[in-house]
């Protein structure tokens, strides 16, 4: 017993090593199979107002951007409500479709904290729960272009997974003719500005620039600008074709994000789970 | 000395965090060099520091880098291996003792011995955050091209901070 205790003293060293880095390893696969289950991060109370209250000083060096984007959406919106007052046909017929007209409920969150050099990244808004930020939520860009999904909440702040991160996939269509596919990031290409869009059937004619707009699964509405197709030839050698996108919004600059509140989102995941295969 | 030895590096604890944190975390080229200069730190305790109490301070030092980062885990298992790749280090290439600097710095150990040092612990470091962070293994060379220019990066900036500060000695 007495050598044995000598022998660990003597190579406390390594056995030291191998209990912390256990808990560190531990901790990470922990973290990697369930989601960002651990509470020590940007949703903690500390970490998120450091983060916020850094935030305040760099939003006002970006006021200039923030302000060109919002005068050019507000130019877009303005359009769109011009163009429904002009209705030049003398017949109309009204349509009172309430459940499509109220499916969809958008609302504003404020980036604290964004990182794009990493392989997973993350993104921290100032909306939680108590604003009504739900898991498994869609975001898009303020401009044009899908962001993600919200990973977790707290009450007062949110993680979004960013589409630049291994685990998020977002299923989109070719704007021309509706083939199906889904939009990843990484497999070697760690451009920020383009991602892929995988299992396209190869009998499909695709050109470059076509647009590629969200399908309408998995919480996204249908029909949201993400990119344009900037390379075809990505081959994979089995009957589906990658393409590489270049992605309309730039993840860098981000300052503001529209988190998407799908009203019958539980109804369609509730008739989607009796399926066996989907998900 | 003791005390004032504790103040400093407490000081310097929170001052590259703070630096790491909230300046180096928006660095990086092209996604294939990030610094994680915090690792300084860690290099640069105390010599007759406890082999448990070096431990300790690596693992709080990852966690709260952890924190920030939200990479649960990664920065621990980093930290917690640079301080065995430290304690292996000075234990293969100085003799207990003849160590009469306080800490294994720049100045105090010439630049021979700390450049070595330091890219072989930041080399451990970087080694275990980016292939933690990939956390699979068909991303292989991409991964291992990050880890050395993330490395020569950092080793660059953790240079040029002690030659900033720390030349009293050898001058």
């Amino acid at each position: 017993m007495r050598n044995l205790w000598i022998f660990i003293n003597r190579y406390n060293a390594f056995f030291f090593f191998v209990i912390f880095f256990t808990i560190g390893l531990a901790l990470c696969v922990k973290n990697n199979a369930y989601q960002r289950s651990v509470a020590i991060n940007s949703t903690n109370a500390v970490v998120g107002t450091a983060y916020e209250r850094l935030n305040v000083i760099k939003r006002y060096l970006y006021l200039g951007r923030i302000n060109d984007s919002l005068s050019a959406e507000n130019a877009q919106l303005k359009t769109a409500l011009l163009n429904a007052r002009n209705t030049d046909s003398l017949a109309t017929i009204k349509v009172t479709d309430s459940v499509y007209q109220e499916q969809y409920n958008l609302f504003a969150a404020k980036v604290i904290k964004n990182s794009i050099n990493l392989r997973n990244n993350f993104i921290t808004i100032n909306k939680g729960t108590l604003e009504g930020v739900r898991k498994d939520m869609a975001v898009i860009s303020p401009t044009k272009g899908v962001i993600g999904f919200v990973a977790d909440v707290s009450p007062h702040f949110s993680i979004i997974r960013s589409l630049l991160n291994k685990e998020t996939l977002i299923s989109v269509v070719l704007k021309k003719n509706n083939t199906f596919g889904s939009l990843v990031w990484g497999d070697k290409n760690f451009d920020i500005r383009r991602a892929f869009v995988k299992e396209i059937p190869n009998h499909v004619v695709v050109r470059m620039g076509d647009t590629i707009v969200t399908s309408g699964a998995g919480g996204f509405p249908k029909g949201i600008e993400v990119g344009k197709i900037s390379k075809t030839g990505v081959s994979t050698g089995d009957n589906f074709m990658t393409l590489e996108v270049a992605l309309f919004n730039d993840f860098s600059t981000l300052q503001y994000v529209y988190l998407i509140k799908d009203r019958l989102a539980d109804e369609q995941k509730q008739l989607e789970a009796a399926l066996p295969n989907e998900h | 000395m003791n005390t004032k030895l504790i103040f400093i590096n407490i000081a310097r604890w929170l001052l590259l965090l703070f630096v790491q944190i909230f300046l180096l975390r928006n660095i990086g080229f092209y996604n294939l060099s990030t610094p994680f200069v915090y690792a300084l730190f860690i290099l640069i305790l105390p010599f007759n520091l406890p082999n448990l109490a070096l431990y300790l301070l690596a693992f709080f030092t990852g966690l709260t880098m952890d924190a920030f980062y939200d990479t649960m885990g990664v920065h621990i298992s980093a930290c917690v291996l640079m301080a065995f790749s430290r304690i292996i280090f000075i234990s293969i290439s100085l003799n207990r003792d003849s160590i009469d600097e306080p800490e294994p710095s720049l100045g105090n150990m010439g630049f021979k011995w700390f450049g070595l040092y330091a890219l072989v612990c930041i080399f451990m470091h970087h080694l275990a955050v980016f292939f933690l962070e990939a956390f699979k293994l068909n991303e292989f060379s991409y991964t291992l091209g990050r880890v050395l220019i993330s490395t020569i990066f950092t080793f660059f900036v953790v240079l040029l901070v002690e030659f900033t500060f720390h030349n009293r000695k050898s001058a």
